[in-house]
């Protein structure tokens, strides 16, 4: 079954002159257990379409399928069970004045969860934090910790379906490594769907097993991951792509 | 080869309640008219260094050189006003992150044309199509799209193309690169490394490009230094960096994921508290 199906999406911002399409027609799906990249260049759309799944993309038209629900306009709060999302950015994305025990005891208490307690220590050891980060506050971590945070965050309500958005690109490569590796290991442990962006083609590489690839809004191609390993991409753009990034 | 810059024996400290903190360990080093590349971790001390050439580090920061010489004159030596001049027209400086440096209440071409008209007696008009000039240069399209837009509509990536734009438009002698393109993907980046990479050579600019990446910097600069916990651990030359001796750095490079080699695992970097201790190599042509 699939767990996400996107037919025919179309975004745009702004009005007359300064109107910009940002996502043309964009259809693909997502199995379940799959983890699926999306790959361009920054402005082709891809963190665009993320935020089109979550309802933060106001204007657009098209057809959005999580495990075969529509997606009606107004987010119904079970879909946020669902569906989570990992940012960019992991020093902008955490209430710099709410300890760690906050963000994710507020998470919690959100999602009607009881034991809040028991799950904040659980979460923290998913993360490979430990008991002694929960009552610190976020500018009393390093980038990679607090990257540790959002994923804690978002893996709360027990969502099946992770949307990253490019959650390594502000970290350093030693760093990189081990959000990856924890990010293959929760998968496997909670039998996760991804749906990964990013502008590494070998992040996406080595994260991924389809990948769809972006440009000015469009999907000009999808692939498999072994045939980006071949280097046998058909679209001139996702042949340049690989050129630039070997 | 003659030098632009030349540091020696650079410390940058904070005092802390612990007390001082030393972000920088006595680093010296000389750019001649040449990329040079300072690669490490956060917390390294690059980009420390960077603000600390330009004087950026305001108190209760110390920064503390032998000399900071830029051709004749000691930049340590000048007051605030004289810096004033320095910044923008002789050494130029692009910061790592566009949101924080562009101004969120300009429109992007009113703030191009005042970083011109700073330094140059041009007209408006002229400004102005120097400006556009510039952003195609960076490779922009709808570049009169742009000039009137806000940076919040920009993406990370047109933001810094943004930055190099402006930062290059004075015409300055060095250019510090602050991770410049760590928020850009392939493709553009290798297009901005271009547009710099151009510039160095033509103008004969000297270009300290400050980044996290690499494989980037081993493609794209003439030497390189290493930094590890405020200190320069290792200096190489550029293409050579994959025969690089230290573990430090042998620990970065094989971090990277790779295309051609999949691994279930990604080698993660264990460090070894000695390296911090080691005094740091000279980084002298």
């Amino acid at each position: 079954m699939s767990m996400l199906q996107i037919a025919g999406l179309n975004v745009w911002f702004g009005a007359a002159r300064n109107r910009v399409h940002a996502v043309k027609a964009a259809s693909f799906s997502v199995a379940e257990g799959e983890s699926f990249g999306l790959v361009g260049e920054s402005g082709s759309g891809k963190s665009t379409i993320l935020r089109a799944i979550t309802g933060l993309a106001s204007t657009g038209s098209g057809q959005i399928e999580v495990e075969g629900q529509p997606v009606p306009a107004r987010r119904p709060k079970p879909f946020f069970k669902t569906v989570q999302m990992v940012f960019q950015d992991p020093y902008a994305s955490l209430h710099p004045r709410h300890s760690i025990d906050q963000v994710l005891g507020e998470t919690l208490h959100l999602h009607g969860f009881k034991d809040i307690d028991n799950r904040v220590m659980q979460l923290l050891d998913d993360v490979g934090l430990g008991q002694k980060f929960r009552f610190r506050y976020p500018h009393q971590l390093s980038g990679g910790q607090r990257q540790r945070v959002a994923i804690a965050r978002a893996l709360a309500p027990e969502p099946k379906l992770l949307l990253l958005d490019e959650p390594t690109s502000a970290l350093d490569v030693s760093v990189q490594a081990e959000i990856l590796n924890l990010l293959a290991d929760l998968r496997q442990n909670h039998a996760l769907t991804y749906l990964m962006v990013s502008h590494d083609l070998s992040v996406v590489g080595h994260m991924c097993n389809r990948l769809a690839v972006m440009k000015d809004g469009e999907i000009v191609e999808i692939m498999d991951v072994s045939a980006l390993r071949r280097m046998e991409a058909t679209h001139p753009y996702s042949q340049h792509l690989l050129q630039a990034s070997v | 080869m003659d030098t632009l810059l030349d540091v020696e024996n650079l410390w940058v400290k904070f005092p802390t309640r612990q007390g001082l903190f030393d972000a920088v360990r006595g680093v010296s080093f000389s750019l001649g008219r040449e990329r040079l590349g300072i690669v490490g971790e956060s917390g390294s001390g690059k980009s420390m260094t960077g603000r600390a050439i330009l004087r950026l580090i305001r108190p209760p920061g110390i920064v503390e050189a032998d000399h900071i010489k830029l051709g004749d004159d000691n930049l340590l030596a000048k007051s605030e006003k004289e810096m004033r001049a320095v910044r923008g027209q002789r050494i130029s400086m692009v910061m790592q992150d566009p949101k924080f440096s562009l101004n969120p209440v300009m429109t992007i071409g009113d703030q191009i044309i005042e970083a011109y008209r700073l330094h140059s007696a041009a007209s408006k008009s002229k400004a102005h199509a120097k400006s556009l000039e510039m952003l195609r240069a960076v490779s922009i399209r709808d570049a009169e799209r742009v000039m009137r837009a806000y940076p919040h509509e920009m993406s990370g990536g047109m933001g810094q193309r943004i930055m190099i734009a402006m930062m290059l438009i004075p015409n300055p002698e060095i250019l510090i690169a602050d991770e410049p393109t760590s928020a850009l993907d392939v493709s553009v980046q290798r297009q901005v490394l271009d547009i710099m990479d151009r510039l160095v050579k033509e103008r004969g600019m000297g270009l300290i490009f400050i980044s996290h990446d690499l494989n980037l910097v081993a493609d794209f600069c003439d030497r390189v230094l290493i930094m590890y916990a405020g200190r320069v651990v290792e200096v190489c030359e550029a293409d050579k960096l994959h025969e690089a001796t230290h573990p430090y750095t042998q620990g970065l490079l094989n971090s990277l994921p790779r295309l051609d080699m999949p691994t279930d695992r990604l080698e993660v970097l264990e460090r070894d508290p000695a390296w911090s201790e080691v005094p740091s190599v000279s980084g002298r042509a």
